[in-house]
Order: structure tokens, then C-alpha cells, then sequence
């Protein structure tokens, strides 16, 4: 190994057979002898001014933190329609931009690839479109100008945008989830349980009375699970809400926008006593006891 | 005995070149506000990694809480938010911090554009910002669908419905960001991988080329 022997025409010596250079005494950095005048060293005397800064911001920082703590909505319901959609407040501006004729629709190319990409591609290859020696930005008005319009358009948008969120807010009466929610937890309404979406699972399904809900003509709206569909509700848990009785009554009667089922089911086959079996079978549709679902 | 480790250490590795070269540099009278009062411009830089460290350290925090999935998410940000002790604090540094931090570079980029200091030979150095900028961008919109509030949700959905409507590369983007024909449980753990795995990663590899240029190139010379 050439690292073994030490001779003296060796210039560069290192420690072992490692790369690292022996007894190499460190060189300094160049100063900025450049810029005459009341430099100072990075570490500790520069630094420590930089934390001084960085401590103001943090307290400004921490109190706006206390002052305002972060919102959170109601949970995510993909079902809700009405829920008005904004991106976060430095996304405004390119959303503003699609709400414009010529940059939506047939023209949404222009609101989604050409205006954003010129705008960062240009930024982005700022130092290659300003190539000229001259620094002050008074001295590069094409520059400086482009820049300081694009920074106006961006904060008329964003302002634009923000504007018209709070007036389709105020003509539709909606308070923001997020504040809707904090002011009920303030008030100490329990917010969690109404979110907590309890599935109650079907009971008794190997029973004659689910035979018989299969061939009546609940099955057709109710579906089979008791789940229901679109508008029609379900009947799981059904037997917490109405009594046996009351459940032929609803089949005999109808109830809201449901028809009377008694008569055409006996039409189609089915007896009167199947039909209070059913109605039997469906007043034990309840929800399981809250010791045997915590206790699960 | 700290100086013998020291010096056990520096002998093997040759290590205080590395720190010296960080801790000796001059810093120029124009850049120090102490001298002139109007170089506080100077600071947003530093600032923007002050408030970026305070993402990093509060949104390490926040995972040890956080469940990515789509039941669990929303009640797990709840949970942080009113029953873990000081979790409103660190919750509400990562939220308003991920405002802030854009706020900041937003006024860096602003300072470096106006000095002109992203001119020769510091054009490398402003691209590589530029990358930071829109990596930030992306840790904001992917952050933002974490909590699972309807806000989160449909910002998302649309902003996903936009990217899709990018002619050619549309559909392809939004089966990336989507995973799957739905903004749903897929979304929820891509954006969560995204936000904090992928982004972070390309955010330090950018940021120490930005700080290796700065220091190699010193900071730009006064107007």
C-alpha cells in the first residue's frame, strides 16, 4: 500500500489507509474583503441576531396559535351536496382563474396549463429571460414591472375569490362547519355522537319472519338487508321506534310517503297471519344494548 | 475530556473543516439588520427554514397520533385537537405554520427577485428555490386532505377534478393522486405517503442544495 510509506516526496499524507489528510492545518474561508465594512462572523455573533428575529416571530407565532385555535369540520360525507368546495387560501388564485369565460370550459386549458405554466415557467427561469448585469430593480423595469403585476393579479384573485366565498356563504345562510362545530362543542352539545355512525346489524335473519319479508312487497323498496335505498329509509333498528302494533298500522295505513302495503301483499299471496308474524319479527329489529356493543 | 474526543474524532475524520467552513464565514454588513435596519429582508430566508423545522418537528409529533384511514383520520385529528394535552398547540403549529411558511418563502423569493440576486452565477440557486417553492405547494394541498372534514375532502376532490381536466397527462395525473376511479381510503393513504415520505424527502435533498450553492456562492453583494 503507497499509504504505508511515509517518504518525503510524498505531499499529501493521510491518517492510515483512510482518504483523510493528515495534520492538514485548516484554511479559513476567504473574507468578504469585497464588501468593506462591518462584517462579522456567522457563528455566534450572527447567528444569535438571527434568533433574536426568529424568537419575535415565534411568540407572534405561538399567540396567533392560542388566539386561533385550527378549524376542523364536520367528517368527511361524500353524499353532501351542499358543502360549498375551497382549496387552501394560497391555491385561490388558480381556482379564481377557472371561474372566468375563455379560461373554463371549452377554454379550461388555459385556466389549468398555459396562464399557471407561463406564470411559474417564466419565474422559474427568471435568471435565463433577465440575463442583463444590472441588479437594482429600478434599473430593470421590464422585470421588476412583470413581477409586480403578476403579484397585484394574484392578490386581486385571491381577494376575489375569498369575496365571493363569504357572499355565496351569507345568500345561502351556511355558518362554516368548522366554526358551526366549535361553537356546539363550546356550548357542550355532544357533536361526536351524531357523527358516530352506528351500524345496526339485521336480527334474526334465519327466522320465518325474514322469509316472509323476502316474498311481501317491503323487499322491493326496503331492501334486503332492511338497509333501504335512496329515499326510502331503513329498517334496521325499526323495532326502537314503533311497537308491533304500530307496525301493522303503518302497513295497514302507510305513513308519510308510503303507501298502504296490507292489502296488496294479501293479494299477492300472502295471509293475515304471516303479516303479523312479520310485523312481529320486525319490532325485534332493534339496536343492540350499549353493554353488549362496548362490551364487544 | 471533551477536547481529547474531540481530537480522537478530528484526527480520524478530519471534521473541523466541516463545521468551520459553516461557523467561520463573514457575514457582509449589508445583509445584518443590526447595522441597517432595512436588511430585515434579509431574514425571510432563515425564517422560511425556522418555520420549516417547526413543520418538521410538530408534524412528527402529529403522526404519533394521526391514523391514516378513512374512519379513523377525522376522529384521530378530533382526538389530538381536544383530548391530547397540548395537541391543540401542535395541531394548530402545523396548521397555521403551513400557511406561514408559504407567507415567508412568498417574501424570500420576493427579496431575491427584487436584489436581483438571482442573476449569474446564482441562476442554479433561484431554479432549485423555484423546485422548493412548488414542493412546498404540494406538502400544502396534500396536507390539507389529512384531517378528512368536508373542507379537506371536496378541496381535494376538486383539485383533483382539475388536474384531470390537464389535457393528455389528465387522466394519468389523477389516477396518481387518486389511486383508484374515487377521491376515497385510497386518496387518504397516498396523500398521507406523499405528504410525509416523498415530499419531505425531495424537500431536504432540494434544501441542501440550496444551502451547499449559498455557501459555496456567498450570499449576493450589496446593490
Amino acid at each position: 500500500m503507497a499509504h504505508d510509506h511515509h517518504s518525503k516526496d510524498e505531499k499529501v499524507i493521510y491518517v492510515g489507509d483512510s482518504r483523510v489528510k493528515q495534520g492538514g492545518k485548516f484554511v479559513p474561508p476567504p473574507d468578504y474583503s469585497a464588501y468593506p465594512g462591518k462584517s462579522e462572523a456567522f457563528i455566534p455573533n450572527f447567528l444569535l441576531k438571527e434568533w433574536m428575529v426568529g424568537c419575535v416571530v415565534l411568540i407572534g407565532f405561538l399567540a396567533l396559535i392560542i388566539a386561533h385555535p385550527s378549524p376542523l369540520g364536520y367528517p368527511a360525507d361524500p353524499n353532501n351536496s351542499a358543502f360549498i368546495p375551497m382549496p387552501d387560501w394560497y391555491f385561490l388564485f388558480m381556482y379564481q382563474l377557472l371561474k372566468y369565460p375563455y379560461l373554463s370550459e371549452d377554454y379550461v386549458v388555459f385556466g389549468t396549463v398555459i396562464i399557471p405554466g407561463l406564470l411559474f415557467g417564466a419565474l422559474t427561469l427568471a435568471p435565463f429571460l433577465d440575463t442583463g448585469k444590472e441588479r437594482r430593480f429600478y434599473k430593470r423595469p421590464i422585470a421588476s414591472s412583470l413581477m409586480l403585476l403578476s403579484f397585484a393579479a394574484v392578490v386581486y384573485l385571491t381577494v376575489v375569490s375569498w369575496d365571493h366565498y363569504q357572499h355565496e356563504l351569507e345568500i345561502n345562510n351556511i355558518i362554516p362547519e368548522h366554526i358551526e362545530r366549535a361553537e356546539k362543542l363550546a356550548a357542550g352539545e355532544d357533536v361526536r355522537e351524531e357523527e358516530e355512525e352506528t351500524v345496526i346489524p339485521i336480527v334474526g335473519q334465519s327466522e320465518v319472519g325474514y322469509e316472509i319479508y323476502e316474498a311481501s312487497s317491503c323487499l322491493s323498496c326496503h331492501a334486503s338487508g332492511l338497509e333501504g335505498q335512496a329515499s326510502f329509509p331503513p329498517l334496521l333498528g325499526i323495532g326502537d321506534k314503533y311497537t308491533e302494533d304500530e307496525l301493522v298500522d303503518i302497513m295497514k295505513n302507510g305513513i308519510g310517503t308510503m303507501p298502504a302495503q296490507w292489502d296488496s301483499n294479501i293479494t299477492n299471496g300472502l295471509t293475515e297471519d304471516e303479516l303479523n308474524t312479520l310485523a312481529a319479527w320486525l319490532a325485534t329489529q332493534k339496536a343492540p344494548a350499549e353493554d353488549a356493543a362496548s362490551a364487544e | 475530556m471533551l477536547k481529547k474526543m474531540y481530537n480522537w474524532i478530528d484526527e480520524r475524520l478530519d471534521i473541523t473543516p466541516m463545521w468551520r467552513d459553516v461557523a467561520d464565514h463573514e457575514v457582509p454588513e449589508h445583509v445584518n439588520p443590526a447595522h441597517h435596519f432595512s436588511a430585515f429582508v434579509y431574514c425571510f430566508g432563515g425564517l422560511t427554514f425556522f418555520i420549516t423545522i417547526l413543520q418538521i418537528l410538530s408534524g412528527m409529533f402529529l403522526t404519533m397520533y394521526y391514523v391514516p384511514d378513512i374512519t379513523n383520520a377525522y376522529k384521530s385529528v378530533d382526538f389530538l385537537q381536544h383530548e391530547v394535552a397540548f395537541g391543540v398547540i401542535v395541531r394548530g403549529m402545523h396548521h397555521w405554520g403551513a400557511s406561514l411558511v408559504i407567507v415567508m418563502m412568498f417574501l424570500h423569493t420576493l427579496r431575491v427577485f427584487f436584489t436581483g440576486s438571482y442573476k449569474a452565477p446564482r441562476e442554479m440557486n433561484w431554479v432549485v428555490g423555484m423546485l422548493i417553492f412548488m414542493v412546498m405547494l404540494g406538502l400544502g394541498f396534500t396536507g390539507y386532505l389529512l384531517p378528512w372534514d368536508n373542507k379537506a375532502y371536496f378541496a381535494t376532490k376538486v383539485g383533483i377534478q382539475i388536474a384531470a381536466s390537464v389535457p393528455l397527462l389528465g387522466p394519468y395525473i389523477e389516477t396518481f393522486l387518486q389511486g383508484g376511479s374515487i377521491t376515497g381510503a385510497q386518496t387518504l393513504t397516498r396523500f398521507f405517503a406523499l405528504h410525509v415520505f416523498f415530499l419531505p424527502g425531495a424537500l431536504f435533498a432540494l434544501l441542501a442544495g440550496h444551502f451547499i450553492m449559498i455557501r459555496k456562492q456567498g450570499i449576493s453583494g450589496p446593490l
